[in-house]
C-alpha cells in the first residue's frame, strides 16, 4: 500500500548524519507486510545502517524478485530506484544493473523461496561472478504469500502450522555461498539488530559479493512450536561465532574501550575499502573467519547439532569483484557516450577492408 | 558452350576433417576474382564424424538465394556418396577420390565423373598423418583451381595471409595445392565448360555473415553489455561482438574495457542481465535462438510491462523444440511477436542481408531506447552463419544515439511532480529516470505488477486499463518508427509479401515469374508493428502471396490478426525443410496457383517455368 503517505513531519531532535540527513531520509513507504514480520526489522536495520554510514540515500539500486521479502525494497531508501523483477531472477537483474553502473550501491533482497528454489541457479552464478553487492535473503522457511507451503530452506522435521513435518533435506544458502566463492558471508537474525546492523554496514562497504542470510520469522505461517524458523527457536538455538562491530573511519578507541579485556586471539579488525573497519570478536579463538573450508565445516557441524550459526562467518577483505575480473573502465558503462563507444567510419573502412 | 560465373558447387565432407578452411578459401578466391557468390554451410549438430556440406553458388546476375541442383559435386564423404551423386544435375560433374577406383554408388551415366587419386597423391609427399588428412582438402582445392580456371595466385596469396607468422605451414599447403593442380592439368580436361572469370562486379563489396555484421552494428550502436548463452546458430554473434569489442573498445592507455560480456548460466539469466542493464541506462543485448526465446519469454513480458529497453537477436533455426538445430527457418515469428503471457507484443525487425543486419542492429538500440521496450531482431541461420557478398558497411559519424526520453538531474529540477508513466507527449511513451540521478526527485519503483501513472502499485480497474491503453498507443507510435516496408511493382492484380532471408530468392523468383507471365508487385516487410503502407499494399491487390519459411504461415497469421485482413486474400507459399527457400520453389508454387485457379497469365512462354 505504497499510496499510504508517511507523515512528513520529523521529530525535531532526530540526530543528523554527516550528510545532514536523519534516519527518516533513509526510510521507504509504509510496509504492507504482517505486523511483527521479521522482514520489517531487516528493512529497519538497512535504514539504520545506511543512515549511520552517511551514504547518499539516492545512490542505491534496490533489486528484488517475487515474494514477501521482495516487496521490502519499497520500505527503505525511498530516494533510490527499486526494481521488483520476476521470481527467482533478482541475481541476473542485479548483475546487469551493477555492470551498467558500478558506482551505485547495489542491494538485492530475496527470500528463501526466491533464492533457494526457483532462483537457486541464478543465486549460484551471481556468487561465482562476484558481483559487488549486498545480497540479503530474508529466510523464513515458508511461502508466505501463497499461505504457508514449505520452502527449500525449511529444516527436515520442522512442522507446518498444522503440524505436518517437512520430509526433505534443507538447502543452506550460507554453505553454498561459502563453497562457490562469496567473499563476505554472514548469517543473522531479524530479531537481533545489534548483530545485524554492523553486518549490514560491513557488507555494504565490502568490495565483492556480500551475502547475509537473515533468519526472519514469518509470524503468519512459521512462528509456531515445531518450526525451526520461529523467533523462539532461533533465540534458543542461535550460536553467534563471530560478532562484528563497525568502526567508522574516524573511530578512536575511547579510554573505556581500550581497557576492555579481550581474551587473546579472539579479536581482530578487518579494513574496509573506505577506511573504516570491522572489529571481529570471536567466541572461540580457534575459529578462522578467513578460512573458507574451516567456516564451511563449522557451519555444517553446527547444523548437525541443530544450532543456527550466526555472525560474520567468512570475509576476504582483498577480494575482487566482477568489474575487476572483467577489467572494465572506471567510468560507469552507462555514462559512456558516442565518442567513447563508436569507432566511427574510419575504423569501419578498416573493418570493411578486412572483409575483402 | 562455356558458362561463366554461373553454377552451384557443393562440397560433401566429413565433419571435423578440416574441410571448412579449404572450402572457405575456395569461396573467398571466387569473391576476390569478382565472381558474385553466395555460400551455404549445411552442417550437422555434431563435432566430428557426421556428414557436412558446403555449397557455393556463383550467379552472374548476382542472385544470392539458394538454387536447386548441383553442377559440380566434390564428393569427399563415402557415407553420402549415393545422395551426393543423385543431387548432381544431368550433364553435371562429380569430383571424387579414385585412389581405390570409382565407387559403384557414384556411378551415373548422365553425369561426368572426375577422378583424382587424392590419397595416393598425398601418401608419398607427407608423412604426418594429420597433414595427410587435412591436405586432402587442399589437394582438391588445387585441382578445382585448374578445373574452374581460378587464378592460382589468388589462392596461394590467401594461404600466405592465413598462415602469416606460421611460415612452416605455408610451403606444405602450397605444395598440396600444386599436387592437385598439376594432376588436373596433366590428366583432366581443363578448364571445364563451367568456369569462373574475373569481373569488376564486386568492387567495393565485402564478404561477411549476418552474425558478424549484427555484432558490429551492436558495437557501433554503443552496446556496452552483452549477456548470452551458447546456442547454435547465434553463438558466433556474441563471439564476434567480443572480438570487435576487444579490438575497438579497449582503452589505449589503461587497457581497460568499455564493455562487459557475460556468458550467462542460461538464457533466463542472459535476458535478466540485459534488462537489469537497460533499466540502469546501459545499452545491452543478448543473442539467442528459438529455445532461448522460449525461455526468455517471462522476462520479455516484464520488460514490456515495466517498459525497459532491451535488444534481443533471435537467429532462428528449425523448431519446434530442439528441432533441427543446424538448419534454418523463420519459425519464431509468432513466438517473438507475442512473447510472454497477457497482452504482450514486441517490435520486430527483419534484416535480409548482412548490411541490414548491421544497420538494423544499430537501429534496434535506438528504437528500444526510444520506445522503452524490448526490440527483437529476427535473423536466421541462413543469414547469420553464411558468408554473403554485401555492400560495405557505412556509418554516419554525425549520428547521435537516440537514448529516448531520459530525464537528467537538471530536467528533474524543473519538474514539479515526476510521473514515470504519464503520457506527457501523447505518444504513449513516458519519461524515465535512471537510478542515482537526483537526490530528491525522480526515484520510482519498477515492477511487473500493475501501477498508476506515478508508478504506485494499484489494482484499480481504471488505472490498469488506462495503462494498458497507453501501451497500445505506444504500439501505434512504434508502427511509425520501425523500418518501413520496401514496395516495388506497378499495380499488378496480385502481390507478394515476404521478409528476411526470403528476399534473396524472391528477387530471382520475381524475374522468373514476370518472364512466365505472372508479374507480381512485391512488398518486403522490414519491421513489426506494421506501418500503414502494409495494409494499403494488401488492400490494393486482389490477392497476395505470403512467402515464408515455416509450416503454419505465421506471417499470414500476424497480418490477419493485426490488420484485420480477410484471410481468403492471402495465399501462403511455404517452405520449411530446413534449407533456405529457393527461387525455384517459390516460382513453381506461384505458377501452380495461377494455373490451378485458371488465372490468366500475360503471355505463354514455351516450356513454361523450365528446369
Amino acid at each position: 500500500m505504497t499510496f499510504v503517505a508517511k507523515p512528513r513531519v520529523h521529530h525535531p531532535q532526530l540526530p543528523l548524519n554527516d550528510l545532514g540527513l536523519n534516519r527518516r531520509d533513509y526510510e521507504g513507504a509504509v510496509s504492507t507486510l504482517c505486523a511483527g514480520c521479521g522482514h520489517d526489522s531487516v528493512s529497519a536495520a538497512i535504514v539504520q545502517a545506511c543512515a549511520e554510514l552517511s551514504l547518499p540515500p539516492h545512490r542505491f539500486a534496490k533489486i528484488s524478485g517475487i515474494g514477501c521479502s521482495s516487496k521490502t525494497p519499497s520500505y527503505f531508501l525511498n530516494a533510490s530506484h527499486g526494481f521488483n523483477a520476476v521470481h527467482g531472477r533478482m541475481p541476473s537483474v542485479a548483475t546487469g544493473a551493477n555492470l551498467a553502473n558500478r558506482e551505485l550501491h547495489c542491494i538485492g533482497v530475496s527470500g528463501d523461496g526466491d533464492s533457494a528454489s526457483i532462483g537457486i541457479g541464478q543465486f549460484a552464478h551471481i556468487v561465482r561472478r562476484r558481483i559487488n553487492m549486498l545480497y540479503i535473503v530474508d529466510n523464513n522457511g515458508t511461502y508466505g504469500l501463497t499461505k504457508g507451503q514449505f520452502s527449500a530452506t525449511n529444516d527436515k522435521g520442522s512442522t507446518s502450522k498444522k503440524g505436518v513435518p517437512n520430509l526433505y533435506e534443507p538447502i543452506d544458502l550460507v554453505s553454498m555461498a561459502l563453497q562457490i566463492g562469496a567473499s563476505f558471508v554472514a548469517r543473522s537474525f531479524s530479531g537481533d539488530k545489534q548483530q545485524l546492523v554492523p553486518l549490514l554496514k560491513g557488507a555494504l562497504l565490502h568490495r565483492g559479493f556480500a551475502f547475509i542470510d537473515v533468519i526472519s520469522p514469518c509470524v503468519a505461517f512459521n512462528n509456531h512450536n515445531g518450526s525451526t524458523k520461529s523467533y523462539d527457536y532461533v533465540r534458543g538455538h542461535g550460536a553467534s561465532v563471530v560478532t562484528a562491530d563497525f568502526l567508522p573511519k574516524d573511530f578512536i578507541a575511547t579510554a573505556a574501550e581500550t581497557v576492555v579485556d579481550y581474551a587473546p586471539g579472539t579479536t581482530e579488525t578487518v579494513a574496509l575499502p573506505d577506511g573504516s573497519r570491522l572489529r571481529l570478536s570471536k567466541l572461540d579463538e580457534s575459529y578462522d573467519p578467513h578460512d573458507r573450508a574451516h567456516a564451511l565445516a563449522h557451519v555444517l557441524e553446527a547444523q548437525q547439532r541443530g544450532e543456527v550459526v550466526t555472525g560474520l562467518l567468512y570475509v576476504d577483505p582483498d577480494a575482487s569483484d566482477c568489474h575487476e575480473i572483467l577489467d572494465t573502465v572506471e567510468t560507469p558503462l552507462n555514462a559512456l557516450g558516442e565518442a567513447e563507444l563508436c569507432p566511427g567510419q574510419g575504423a569501419l573502412d578498416r573493418i570493411n577492408a578486412g572483409l575483402r | 558452350m562455356t558458362v561463366y560465373n554461373d553454377f552451384v558447387i557443393r562440397f560433401a565432407n566429413v565433419n571435423g576433417s578440416g574441410s571448412a578452411s579449404a572450402n572457405g578459401m575456395f569461396a573467398k578466391a571466387l569473391f576476390r576474382m569478382g565472381v558474385p557468390i553466395s555460400t551455404r554451410n549445411i552442417f550437422p549438430s555434431n563435432i566430428e564424424g557426421l556428414p557436412t556440406w558446403f555449397e557455393v553458388r556463383a550467379s552472374q546476375a548476382g542472385y544470392q538465394g539458394r538454387r536447386e541442383g548441383v553442377d559440380l559435386m566434390v564428393a569427399m564423404n563415402a557415407e553420402t556418396y549415393e545422395e551426393d551423386a543423385a543431387a548432381v544435375v544431368p550433364g553435371g560433374y562429380l569430383l571424387h577420390d579414385n585412389s581405390k577406383g570409382l565407387d559403384r554408388r557414384l556411378l551415373r551415366a548422365d553425369i561426368n565423373a572426375i577422378g583424382i587419386p587424392i590419397a595416393k597423391l598425398i601418401l608419398p609427399e607427407f608423412t604426418n598423418p594429420k597433414q595427410r588428412k587435412l591436405f586432402k582438402n587442399i589437394v582438391y582445392l588445387g585441382a578445382l583451381s585448374a578445373l574452374l580456371n581460378i587464378d592460382f595466385d589468388v589462392i596461394t596469396g590467401m594461404v600466405s595471409t592465413q598462415y602469416k607468422g606460421k611460415d612452416e605451414l605455408i610451403q606444405p599447403n602450397i605444395h598440396a595445392l600444386e599436387l592437385g593442380r598439376r594432376y588436373a592439368k596433366q590428366y583432366l580436361e581443363c578448364p571445364l565448360p563451367i568456369q569462373v572469370r574475373r569481373t569488376k562486379q564486386l568492387d567495393g563489396k565485402i564478404m561477411v555473415d549476418g552474425n558478424a555484421a549484427g555484432a558490429l552494428g551492436a558495437l557501433y550502436a554503443g552496446a556496452t553489455i552483452c549477456a548470452w548463452y551458447p546456442i547454435t546458430p547465434s553463438t558466433s554473434m556474441a563471439e564476434a561482438f567480443e572480438k570487435y569489442a576487444n579490438q575497438w573498445r579497449t582503452d589505449a592507455e589503461t587497457g581497460q574495457r568499455k564493455f562487459a560480456i557475460i556468458q550467462a548460466e542460461d538464457e533466463l539469466a542472459a535476458i535478466g542481465i540485459v534488462i537489469g542493464a537497460g533499466w540502469n541506462g546501459a545499452r545491452a543485448f543478448t543473442a539467442t535462438s528459438g529455445p532461448g526465446l522460449s525461455l526468455m519469454s517471462e522476462f520479455l513480458g516484464l520488460a514490456y510491462f515495466a517498459e525497459i529497453p532491451a535488444v534481443l537477436f533471435d537467429i532462428q533455426r528449425a523448431g519446434p523444440s530442439t528441432g533441427m538445430p543446424t538448419r534454418t527457418q523463420q519459425g519464431d515469428l509468432l513466438a517473438a511477436a507475442y512473447a510472454s503471457h497477457g497482452d504482450t507484443k514486441h517490435p520486430l525487425l527483419f534484416p535480409a542481408t548482412p548490411k541490414e543486419s548491421f544497420e538494423f542492429a544499430a537501429d534496434a538500440f535506438d528504437l528500444s531506447d526510444r520506445l522503452q521496450t524490448p526490440v527483437i531482431v529476427l535473423s536466421d541461420l541462413e543469414l547469420g552463419m553464411n558468408d554473403a557478398v554485401s555492400d560495405a558497411f557505412t556509418w554516419d559519424d554525425a549520428r547521435q544515439y537516440d537514448r529516448g526520453k531520459v530525464l537528467s538531474k537538471e530536467d528533474l529540477d524543473d519538474i514539479e511532480a515526476f510521473g514515470r508513466y504519464l503520457d506527457v507527449d501523447g505518444d504513449g511513451i513516458g519519461y524515465r529516470t535512471l537510478p542515482g540521478t537526483h537526490a530528491e526527485k525522480g526515484a520510482f519503483f519498477t515492477r511487473g505488477t500493475s501501477r498508476d501513472a506515478y508508478a504506485r502499485y494499484t489494482e484499480a480497474p481504471e488505472a490498469y486499463t488506462e495503462n494498458m491503453d497507453r501501451l497500445a498507443k505506444k504500439w501505434r507510435t512504434a508502427a511509425s518508427l520501425v523500418p518501413a516496408p520496401e514496395i516495388s511493382g506497378h499495380r499488378h492484380r496480385a502481390g507478394v509479401v515476404f521478409y528476411g532471408t526470403t528476399a534473396a530468392p524472391m528477387a530471382e523468383a520475381l524475374v522468373r515469374l514476370a518472364d512466365d507471365g505472372a508479374p507480381l508487385d512485391a512488398m518486403r516487410l522490414r519491421g513489426f508493428p506494421f506501418a500503414a503502407d502494409v495494409a494499403d499494399f494488401i488492400d490494393g491487390h486482389e490477392f497476395v502471396f505470403v512467402v515464408e519459411q515455416n509450416r503454419d504461415a505465421q506471417m499470414k497469421t500476424l497480418l490477419v490478426n493485426e490488420l484485420d485482413i480477410d484471410p481468403a486474400k492471402i495465399v501462403p507459399v511455404l517452405y520449411y525443410g530446413g534449407l533456405s527457400i529457393s527461387a525455384d520453389a517459390i516460382a513453381e508454387r506461384i505458377i501452380e496457383h495461377f494455373d490451378e485457379h485458371n488465372l490468366p497469365r500475360l503471355k505463354e512462354v514455351p516450356g513454361g517455368l523450365g528446369a
